[in-house]
């Protein structure tokens, strides 16, 4: 299949950076980032400069790679990473546009990489249990109903890609914080702080820039983890808790 | 040189409590002073940088990754083990450890296995104390599955997704240091070379990937947990960032590598389908717990099926050669990793390959689904004879069970594992050999650690499934904790060290040097054409099976490559700027060296053990020939361009009997 490829090409923070177009023969059998690799490979060929993306695991997992691929983030498919996205889905002649993520709080370093620091950060602000090693009690002293346990690995399953922030209009990190609040506040061990944790890991997201949420749903339709927005409603609760109930 | 092992004297099932309760301790005030770099966070760093921090060391942690939560810990799917025997089936510290020197074909040592599975129960505990979503029962109690090699169901999981939830776990715990200032990290760092001062490991050159800025980082020790050296192979289950450069350049500075041949290809993962393939993806083993094994007995039904014109479900049940239940009938589809693999490869080559290149079998659900159905129309006090309701039933069963892993397999193949059964091929997925350490888990430089499947030190020749996360979290979480301090106790009067001394300056400019080689070289080839040259090599005579006359010949087709890549790779850009093609090229010039020396440490074992096949040894019945007289030992070397020196250390067994494995 025969493909136009209208890549984001940005040197650096500083450059205002554009787009460029390639021709890139690719299979319907290739992942979309082993077609990168085939549109990189012929540039070094070249002896031109590769572009530059994030990558790693090449199963869905990571949450490295961050392509918005026709306006999407992590493209058409629901429920699919970047990575897992393969050339099948598309059709020989197509059009492809490739663009970074694009948030105030996730500045380009380069082309389509870019920093998501500002999320290790709302996760240091409390998105952890307060326990050091070798404090705890046998694993199975507090039984925790199946369902529940299952609701915290749904929230758990965030894998940090970003996605949702790409896909809010307002660039807001609600879907990835609420994740990990919900994911603790579901499960005893972390019930103890979960006041102070909505607290701090929501001022932590709006001291890194990231924008109010205004329940679009944008997160949970282009989330590749199908994350629940119901999470953001239990943050919510958490958050209002903290706030009026004196925790 | 001599290698101490360092194994306490003693029973062994007291050696790790006794060594716990003598050991020396730094005192807090003397802990604030020790600084500790770790490099590398997967499971073993991030669990080890946390602890080291919590008990109040000045930890410097480095990745290369954007962030601390992606390394490939992430991606293990089935599960950790632990001896909890929470399923009343006669699990014991004693069995986790037998199973663990049994699978590992005995070449692992007794002492640092039984500790493995001492602290296995701990590492669970930990881990729900700190809010991971194991998988629980209707009682709310913990959930166990079975996995290869052993008879009692002793895996914790969440899900297809344990690596993700431990190492998410993890990467909280050191996030929490962090916050706590007792840990600093340094994302988007990668280490370039280890730091000796008189003779002990005391830093690191790093290079910053963002600016291309070359730091020095001095501490009192240095841990590696820099991951394992399966992209030698390029296509492999790792992720693509996966390099052995850390403990290579290590190696280099004369730490030893120890049983580097010892590789473990993983029975099922999905097969290559084409040249542009860039990586090969695991299918959890977890999956044969439930799925059967076959191909079909007549060539011409393969052919068959390879050319389309027939599918797996056209296959009576009569032409069908399930070859694991048939060969192994002990322990049929949950045979270990290394025998599993090899019987795929045994079967293929024979002509009865099932995926279009020839190379794939069937792993196949069709039989669990009716069996749960039935079990599922039963409970409810439905028609078990209605045959729809129960595939329904059964496919939802099946579904709660490997949902995730069923839709990884759907989008990459295009294919329905429900209704077709899954075609899978062995693929390289983790090492087994690494740097060598002592039971402390310190290297045979004073000072450098290594962690995780970084060292070589607790699987043996195979690794069982489930069981790396099980050892990256026991050496991060409860053995360089206490082991670490056995160095840092003599080191307290040591103050900070300065990175401006002639080693660090000598040691950066070297760096700069080899990385200007690569940028300045006026070749025509890219690294990735490099890399993948190197895996074809790796994998057609030092890959599943391999012989003398093979290994000679691959040992020398890798040295023309080295000589090859540093006359015509071409690497754009410059050394002083985010450069991931630089960072590529670096990593493949060490995946080279170090694919060479696999391929000498191969020819030096005449025998076949694990994941070590050599054709020349094997038994009438096709099964691999250990040779325990003249190989019950470590295979530890010294690098030397030319001539690599053999070290060897001897394993003494004092409590299990060296028997011919057998799962039949």
């Amino acid at each position: 299949m025969k493909l136009k490829l209208k890549v984001w090409r940005q040197q650096n923070n500083k450059d205002k950076g554009g787009f460029q177009t390639y021709d890139v023969v690719a299979e319907e059998h290739m992942s979309f980032l082993e077609m990168m690799d085939v549109l990189n490979e012929s540039l070094i060929e070249k002896q031109e400069t590769p572009v530059a993306f994030e990558h790693d695991c090449r199963e869905g997992i990571c949450g490295s790679c961050n392509m918005v691929i026709n306006g999407r983030p992590h493209g058409p498919n629901s429920g699919t990473t970047t990575c897992q996205l393969h050339m099948r889905f598309f059709k020989d002649g197509d059009t492809i546009v490739v663009e970074p993520w694009r948030s105030r709080a996730f500045p380009v370093i380069k082309d389509l990489v870019v920093n998501r620091s500002s999320f290790d950060r709302i996760i240091q602000a409390g998105g952890y249990v307060s326990v050091n090693t070798g404090q705890a009690p046998d694993g199975n002293s507090i039984p925790i109903e199946k369902d529940i346990a299952g609701e915290a690995m749904d929230a758990a399953t965030c894998i940090g890609c970003g996605a949702c922030v790409a896909a809010c209009p307002n660039g807001s990190a609600m879907l990835f914080t609420a994740a990990k609040v919900s994911h603790l506040a579901l499960m005893p061990q972390g019930k103890v702080e979960s006041s102070r944790r909505a607290k701090n890991m929501v001022a932590t997201m709006d001291k890194e820039g990231f924008g109010m949420c205004s329940n679009i749903g944008a997160c949970e339709a282009d989330c590749p983890k199908e994350i629940s927005i119901d999470n953001i409603a239990r943050l919510n609760r958490e958050y209002v808790g903290s706030v009026f109930g004196g925790a | 040189m001599s290698l101490d092992s360092k194994i306490p004297k003693g029973d062994l099932a007291d050696k790790w409590t006794k060594y716990k309760s003598n050991m020396p301790l730094v005192a807090p005030n003397n802990k604030r002073r020790l600084e500790v770099i770790v490099v590398g966070t997967g499971l073993a760093g991030a669990s080890a940088a946390a602890t080291l921090g919590e008990l109040g060391y000045k930890v410097k942690a480095f990745t290369f990754h954007d962030s601390p939560r992606r390394a490939h810990s992430i991606a293990a799917q089935g599960g950790i083990n632990a001896s909890k025997n929470y399923q009343n089936d006669g699990d014991s510290t004693y069995r986790l450890f037998y199973d663990t020197i049994k699978g590992g074909d005995y070449r692992s040592r007794e002492a640092n296995v039984h500790r493995l599975a001492e602290v296995s129960t701990d590492i669970i505990d930990q881990c729900v104390a700190q809010g991971v979503p194991f998988a629980r029962d209707y009682g709310g109690l913990l959930d166990n599955r079975s996995f290869g090699g052993v008879q009692v169901s002793r895996t914790f999981y969440a899900k297809g997704q344990t690596g993700q939830q431990l190492l998410i776990g993890a990467y909280q715990a050191l996030s929490r240091q962090i916050s706590l200032g007792n840990v600093t990290m340094y994302n988007r760092h990668e280490m370039m070379d280890m730091v000796k001062v008189d003779g002990k490991a005391r830093g690191i050159i790093a290079r910053n990937l963002l600016t291309g800025e070359l730091e020095r980082h001095a501490a009192h020790c240095v841990i590696l947990a820099s991951g394992g050296y399966g992209n030698v192979f390029y296509l492999s289950t790792n992720a693509m960032g996966c390099n052995v450069s850390a403990a290579w350049r290590s190696v280099r500075k004369g730490a030893l590598m120890a049983n580097p041949c010892f590789t473990q290809i993983h029975p099922t993962c999905i097969p290559v389908s084409g040249d542009y393939q860039s990586k090969l993806t695991l299918m959890s083993e977890s999956l044969r717990n439930d799925g059967r094994i076959w191909v079909p007995k007549s060539k011409e039904d393969a052919k068959a099926i390879r050319e389309k014109r027939k599918k797996g479900v056209d296959i009576a049940e009569g032409d069908r050669d399930y070859y694991l239940e048939r060969r192994y009938p002990a322990f049929g589809n949950l045979v270990p990793r290394d025998v599993a693999s090899r019987a795929a490869k045994v079967v293929c080559d024979d002509g009865h390959g099932v995926a279009p290149t020839g190379l794939g079998v069937f792993l196949d659900f069709a039989s669990a689904i009716q069996r749960y159905g039935k079990s599922e129309a039963n409970s409810q006090g439905l028609d078990t004879n209605n045959q729809k309701l129960v595939t329904e039933l059964g496919t939802k069963v099946i579904e709660a069970k490997y949902g995730n892993l069923f839709e990884m397999y759907e989008k990459i193949t295009g294919e329905d594992p429900y209704t077709n059964p899954m075609k899978i091929y062995p693929a390289v997925h983790y090492t087994m050999g690494g740097l060598w350490v002592d039971y402390n888990l310190q290297t045979n430089i004073e000072g450098l650690f290594a962690l995780g499947e970084c060292n070589f030190s607790d699987h043996g020749a195979n690794r069982l499934g489930a069981s790396a996360l099980m050892q990256g979290l026991a050496d991060g979480y409860f053995v360089i904790p206490y082991t670490v301090g056995t160095f840092l106790a003599n080191e307290i009067r040591t103050p900070a060290f300065d990175p401006n001394t002639a080693e660090f300056t000598k040691a950066e400019a070297e760096v700069r040097v080899r990385l200007e080689s690569l940028v300045s070289n006026k070749g025509t080839k890219s690294v990735e054409s490099f890399h993948k040259r190197l895996g074809l090599i790796m994998w057609d005579y030092c890959g599943m099976a391999r012989s003398e006359e093979g290994l000679k010949k691959g040992r020398q087709m890798i040295r023309d490559l080295k000589a090859e890549f540093y006359a015509d790779v071409f690497v754009p850009g410059t050394q002083d700027e985010f450069n991931p093609e630089l960072e590529k090229a670096a990593r493949v010039a060490d995946l080279i060296e170090h694919g060479e020396l696999m391929m000498v440490d191969a020819l030096d074992r005449n025998e076949s053990c694990g994941g070590h096949f050599r054709e020349e040894y094997t038994t009438t019945e096709g099964e691999a020939l250990r040779r325990d007289d003249e190989y019950t030992y470590v295979s530890a070397w010294e690098w030397d361009d030319d001539n690599p020196v053999l070290h060897k250390e001897e394993l003494v067994f004092e409590n299990v009997e060296l028997k011919t494995r057998s799962y039949k």
